[in-house]
């Protein structure tokens, strides 16, 4: 099963090492990784996606708390959370395509952030599968470039994920 | 106080009261090495190559619960120091390992005898530094220390470049340490503790199966203690030996691939088991699918929570340091109303009394050829079970751990995870040096003995006198046993030839050889060495029988109740 786990680690040099080299050295999952710094400095907040029975998440879990450099640890698919990912599209829009790409980016609402006589960039935030969606439904050849963050997610309500 | 980076560093040894550093000097400690040489509240050992210098410091530490405290230049020293490291991680053994590295400026440049040091070493210690900035210098090694010693232990490596140990700050050793990421859990939940002593009283067939947990965390007397106020069965793994003692009528021997045949049939067929700091790895409990045909509940103590159900789920999960649970458990069992089930264990008691009829590790010694077993056995007799027994890897080390009978933790002192050949001389200087009264033996093979022979110059500069007991076969014993069981008898590169004439070899270093070649001589040899040579290193070649297996055997992959005997081939 898919599992969003969030992560406080240290800020430190070579913290992303340590949990990459975890997952590779006991042959656990990530779809994706993503990891930048908290409103404390001194902390990182990663939110890693990956899958595995239930037996392999617990293990996932137990052994990123035995990091030394990790602060805490949270399933987030435990409970009611949110996810959101970033994409950034680079795409064909010229012609007839100008304008349904457009209308499109619209349907997702998406925002086109950089425009040329020829191209786009558009930029999308949803869960995993609605950027998915989106990719799906423009032509596939007139897609020029994806980048995408990966997720993040959040606890709903009350779950706070804290020092 | 302004000192430098060098002088810090051994200030901050000096504060953990470090006796001994086990190290190799080279380009990038200079500047520490100048500084140890000024003062002489601790010693240096100076080994003949960085492995030995980690195997002798793990060793070190094995044997005496201090933490064993290395020392390795950059590049090749630390590359050369990753077989000890890694040896040591696998059996949790509190170390901490300084090593040199470039100048800040030259790291990342591909500089002379530059690596990846903390990259390296990532996977195979239980945290490392990067020393950046001489402020930090000192917090940094304490934390060393702390995070070695608490929780599950492990080594932990500093990595401190040449500028660092050459420029000034002011010092002060810090007192305490506190990281708000990392709090090892040390009480037991009462609760999980209570459901144990239920599901222990209500036990028919119940097991204890106690690991290296017991010794590392000194929790031996506890344990005899529970075991005894409940009368009921222990087993040891290779990595708990000594931690009940041996010649006890509870204990069943020890168990796994090489187990007694009744502490694994005991251990497979029981209704209650309480895992004490084990982790039931694939050597121990075969099949994990095989092992689980069988209902029992599983009680599991240990201080790392990644330790329980990673290979068998458990019933009654309990983290904590194994003392404090252990005493815990005691209050409780003394305090609860219930009593074990006498008839239940009697009844269980006369099933392992028959599993024992089987004397599963009985060989036969003839008049020509010298058994292993045979000199194991006699080393026992000689030694009054009482020396500290250092082994390296393979059929040697499962002979000495089934017939050297360990009644005292912190003995027995072998590569248990890691499997690692050459720790067995290089450990038993580490032994020596902890406890320098102590009689010190490696059980060793050819094979083995040759991957840290140059130690022979170490310990004759110490002036260290180790009983070498060398059971020569002239094969990689385990690997032409397994060749001949798996493998239609293709002795691939498992026979040794031109082996050097060891007691010329040990003789060449200022030591003693013996050569030991036939079954009668086995013991007046060991006596004379023993006595006669109670000072000197001593290299007892004994000639042993080359076909001889160990047994009893769970081939990989197989349960824990299907094990080869001796007498079924």
């Amino acid at each position: 099963m898919r599992h969003i786990i969030s992560i406080l680690i240290e800020n430190e040099a070579g913290a992303l090492s340590r949990v990459s080299g975890l997952f590779s050295a006991r042959a656990f999952n990530i779809e994706s990784l993503t990891v930048a710094p908290t409103e404390d400095a001194s902390l990182s907040r990663m939110t890693i996606v990956s899958s595995g029975s239930d037996a392999v998440i617990e293990q996932i879990t137990k052994q990123l708390n035995k990091l030394i450099d990790v602060v805490k640890v949270v399933d987030l698919s435990e409970a009611a959370h949110i996810e959101r990912e970033l994409m950034l599209v680079k795409v064909r829009a010229a012609g007839k395509d100008r304008e349904e790409m457009k209308r499109i980016a619209d349907i997702f609402r998406g925002r086109i952030i950089d425009v040329t006589d020829s191209t786009y960039v558009i930029e999308l935030t949803g869960n995993g599968s609605k950027l998915d969606a989106f990719l799906e439904a423009i032509d596939r050849s007139l897609i020029l470039e994806t980048v995408r963050t990966g997720v993040s997610g959040i606890g709903r309500g009350d779950r706070i994920l804290k020092v | 106080m302004q000192l430098t980076g060098a002088e810090i560093v051994i200030r901050c040894l000096q504060e953990e009261k470090v006796e001994y550093v086990f190290g190799y000097p080279g380009g990038s400690v200079l500047y520490i090495y100048d500084e140890l040489f000024k003062q002489d509240k601790f010693k240096h050992v100076l080994v003949r190559h960085e492995q030995a210098a980690v195997h002798a410091a793990d060793a070190y530490s094995r044997s005496s619960n201090k933490i064993g405290v290395c020392l390795v230049t950059s590049g090749p020293g630390v590359t050369n120091a990753v077989t000890g490291i890694a040896t040591a991680h696998m059996d949790s053994v509190p170390m901490v390992i300084i090593s040199g590295q470039v100048p800040t400026q030259y790291i990342g440049q591909d500089a002379f005898q530059e690596c990846d040091t903390v990259g390296i070493t990532r996977p195979c210690v239980k945290h490392n530094f990067l020393v950046k900035d001489v402020k930090d210098l000192a917090i940094t090694l304490k934390k060393a220390f702390y995070i070695a010693k608490t929780g599950r232990p492990g080594p932990v490596l500093v990595d401190i470049p040449k500028d660092i140990t050459n420029q000034k700050c002011e010092f002060e050793y810090p007192k305490t340490v506190a990281m708000r990421s990392y709090n090892p859990v040390i009480k037991g939940h009462s609760g999980q503790i209570k459901k144990a002593v239920q599901m222990l009283l209500e036990a028919k067939r119940p097991m204890i199966y106690a690991g290296g947990g017991v010794i590392l965390s000194d929790a031996a007397e506890k344990l005899v203690k529970l075991a005894r106020s409940l009368g009921y069965p222990v087993t040891n793994t290779l990595m708990g030996l000594g931690g009940y003692p041996a010649t006890d009528k509870q204990w069943l021997g020890m168990l796994g691939m090489h187990g007694t045949y009744e502490a694994n049939m005991a251990m497979q067929n029981c209704d209650v088991l309480i895992a004490v700091g084990a982790r039931f790895d694939d050597r121990v409990i075969g099949n994990p699918v095989h092992f689980a045909e069988v209902a029992r509940k599983i009680i599991h103590i240990d201080i790392d929570p990644s330790s329980i159900s990673k290979r068998v789920k458990v019933d009654v999960p309990i983290v904590g340091n194994l003392p404090d649970v252990l005493d815990e458990l005691q209050k409780m069992l003394e305090a609860s109303a219930g009593v074990p089930d006498a008839k239940a264990l009697a009844s269980w008691w006369k099933q392992i009394d028959e599993w024992r009829g089987k004397k599963s590790l009985k060989y036969k010694q003839g008049k020509e050829i010298i058994m292993p077993q045979y000199v194991v056995e006699k080393l026992y007799e000689v030694t009054g079970g009482d020396a500290f027994i250092t082994s390296d890897v393979g059929q040697h080390q499962m002979w000495a751990a089934q017939y050297y009978k360990f009644d005292k933790p912190r003995r027995w002192i072998n590569s248990g995870g890691l499997g690692t050949m050459g720790v067995g001389l290089p450990y038993a200087m580490g032994v020596r040096f902890a406890n320098p009264k102590a009689t010190v033996a490696c059980v060793t093979g050819e094979g083995s003995i040759q991957m840290n022979i140059q130690e022979l110059s170490t310990a004759k500069q110490f002036r260290l006198p180790i009983k070498i007991i060398n059971l020569n076969n002239r094969y990689l014993g385990m690997v032409r046993q397994w060749q001949q069981m798996f493998h239609g008898n293709r002795y691939a590169e498992s026979y040794v030839d031109a082996l050097p004439d060891f007691v010329k070899l040990a003789e060449a270093y200022g030591h003693v050889g013996m050569k030991i070649e036939r079954p009668a001589d086995v013991e007046p040899a060991l006596r004379e060495a023993f006595t006669k040579h109670k000072n000197d290193l001593v290299f007892m070649d004994f000639l042993t029988d080359q076909t001889a297996n160990v047994y009893p055997m769970v081939a990989a992959g197989k349960g824990l109740s299907e094990m080869i005997l001796a007498e079924e081939l």
